[in-house]
């Protein structure tokens, strides 16, 4: 076991990396859909937004990158902001109408990134002070992914502190079970539908800017986003940050441990995992959070 | 709630839409002698797609069952007929024979796990599946050969003895010759207790549960049954294109043919097909346009915003599936 885990070290600390950037993606679909109803189907399309942020303002150095890290949460609360004001009008139509109407700006928004930035996959460099590697426990590894691990293991304990450990989640979460006892508190209930929708849309964006070096923008980026996120978001169960973090950890490795040993059958792998936590746990990893 | 029974789809023509079917079905079979050579193929490829829709129809509009993973069947259909063609035989009936049960038998096996979910986690689940194979094109090179797709495909022979159909004309006779009998036959399934017990299923399931419906069996049932219908539209793919890559197992295919029923009105067998025209119209002929050239996914996606605000009951005016306007409880 543990000569097959020293050949496999680095994919393993890999499917970390990707496992954190799946987990800063998925939480906002999650937390969006699961807390505030909405489903955004153009969740993609904001890492993949993201991502072109860091590849335009990526110039080698660290300020370069905080600048797009700026940039991109900039530009994720604005799409979050605006996601949330054309999806209000379908809210009582449901959710395939919101599905179309996400679907439809997808495509909208990929095509004008496509026609401003090309049709290739963009290789996007992590800052010069970052790149090379250092020694891991016998094996060399690329210090900005370390870097990356550990600034997304931040951004998760924040998420996790914020919506379950402080009142402005409770708020959040109250405002999910009983609408109308929080409107008569005197609480602004289209606030809370906006901050969490461009919460959840300004980590996607972030997770493009810092996930740049790892999943490189370029056209169908968007969908392969959307898709692992969903996958994530239903094995670790809807609208929950520790089952978020659950399914990104368990897709990132299944992920990077699945194209590095067995590269033809890594899809039948992603499919087989999902079905075999649905069959288990139908719920998901973590049950949902508590709903009216 | 509204009475769903009679604003249902499918229902077997009744007599004063007997007359406009004939019609269309002539018009159909007129179109080649009017038509150029380049509209007659753009009409083959309608056909194709709007069986496609048809199959999402089936699930979304009849079964409330919102699918986001109908290429994934139609791209095994196509590789299936594709493998078939060069490998095995150029006679078309046997090629869709064995694309549809290919396709039925995969749709049954991944259908097991999405018909546990209902709602969005049903269309999350499909999307994955979806995904699932189209990466499963790129990536299993041994049998798709990848992203180069599989190319000398040979003409399809109608039926045993017959030339092989080269010219686009002759490839739309028998595009049409499998699709306006499928068309029928789906217009009578509607009448059928089957239908009947998915349309219970789509308005209230828990009910059909309680009146002793399996409901899981008739969702599997009729998943694989739409499976093995998109199947044969991707092998009518293959005979009209000669050619399959991942891209025809893809997310667009998908989420075009969802689109297609949503536009046309969700439930309506008359919109399905009429959603899949303009769809396919606006992608082929408007993105093709010069004065917008390669502008096509811009004016498909402004097409799905402004369908979906000025449209809200579809072409057809059918009502959405009530599974879907219904607030989710926990």
């Amino acid at each position: 076991m543990s000569r097959w885990l020293d050949g496999n070290f680095v994919s393993v600390v890999d499917g970390v990396a990707f496992g954190l950037l799946l987990f800063t993606i998925a939480v906002g679909l999650s937390l969006v859909f699961g807390m505030m109803d909405v489903l955004n189907l153009a969740h993609g399309t904001l890492y993949l937004a993201g991502a072109y942020v860091a590849y335009a303002l990526s110039d080698g150095t660290v300020t370069g990158l905080l600048l797009a890290l700026l940039a991109g949460v900039l530009v994720g609360t604005a799409g979050g902001a605006a996601l949330t004001f054309l999806t209000q009008p379908l809210a009582h139509r449901g959710h395939l109408d919101q599905a179309v109407l996400t679907l439809g700006i997808t495509f909208i928004v990929a095509d004008l990134l496509a026609a401003a930035f090309g049709g290739d996959v963009l290789p996007t460099d992590p800052p010069t002070a970052l790149r090379g590697t250092v020694g891991l426990l016998g094996h060399s590894y690329p210090v900005y992914r370390l870097v990356f691990i550990a600034v997304a293991a931040g951004l998760a304990l924040l998420v996790y502190l914020v919506f379950e450990r402080s009142s402005l989640g409770a708020l959040v979460r109250a405002t999910v079970a009983d609408r109308d006892m929080v409107r008569a508190l005197g609480v602004d209930i289209r606030k809370v539908l906006y901050g969490v929708f461009a919460a959840g849309a300004a980590l996607a964006t972030a997770g493009g800017v810092l996930g740049a070096p790892i999943l490189g923008p370029g056209p169908g980026v968007d969908e392969t986003v959307l898709v692992l996120s969903l996958v994530v978001v239903v094995v670790g169960g809807l609208g929950s940050v520790r089952g978020a973090l659950a399914g990104a950890l368990l897709i990132g490795q299944v992920q990077t441990l699945g194209v590095a040993l067995l590269p033809e059958y890594a899809p039948f792998l992603l499919f087989g995992t999902m079905l075999l936590v649905l069959v288990v746990r139908p719920q998901g990893l973590v049950a949902p959070a508590v709903r009216a | 709630m509204s009475p769903s029974a009679t604003a249902g789809p499918a229902t077997a023509l009744p007599a004063t839409r007997r007359l406009p079917a004939a019609l269309v079905a002539l018009a159909l079979a007129l179109a080649p002698f009017v038509l150029g050579p380049y509209a007659v193929g753009t009409l083959s490829r309608i056909l194709v797609f709007a069986l496609l829709a048809l199959s999402v129809n089936l699930l979304t509009g009849l079964t409330g069952l919102p699918t986001l993973g109908q290429s994934a069947y139609f791209g095994v259909g196509a590789y299936t007929a594709a493998i078939v063609a060069t490998r095995i035989t150029d006679i078309g009936p046997l090629q869709l024979l064995v694309a549809a049960g290919v396709s039925a038998l995969v749709a049954a096996g991944t259908g097991w796990l999405a018909v546990r979910a209902r709602g969005v986690v049903f269309l999350m689940l499909t999307l994955a599946i979806g995904e699932i194979v189209y990466s499963a094109a790129v990536n299993w090179k041994s049998v798709t050969n990848g992203t180069d797709g599989m190319s000398g495909i040979p003409p399809v022979v109608p039926l045993p003895g017959m030339p092989a159909l080269e010219l686009d004309g002759l490839v739309y006779f028998y595009v049409l010759a499998v699709f306006l009998p499928l068309f029928a036959a789906l217009s009578r399934l509607g009448s059928t207790s089957f239908a009947l017990a998915l349309r219970g299923i789509r308005d209230n399931e828990p009910r059909m549960r309680a009146i002793g419906y399996p409901t899981q069996r008739y969702a599997l049932a009729v998943y694989s049954g739409a499976g093995a219908l998109a199947g044969v539209a991707g092998a009518l793919w293959v005979s009209v294109q000669r050619f399959v890559s991942p891209g025809d197992a893809g997310f667009e295919i998908a989420a075009l043919a969802l689109l297609a029923v949503v536009i046309g009105g969700s439930g309506s067998m008359w919109g399905a097909c009429a959603g899949a025209a303009l769809v396919w119209l606006t992608r082929d002929y408007l993105g093709n346009l010069e004065a917008i050239a390669g502008r096509g996914p811009l004016l498909l996606g402004l097409l799905f915003v402004i369908a979906v605000y000025a449209l809200p009951r579809g072409l057809a005016g059918v009502r959405i599936p009530h599974r879907l306007t219904r607030k989710r409880t926990a």
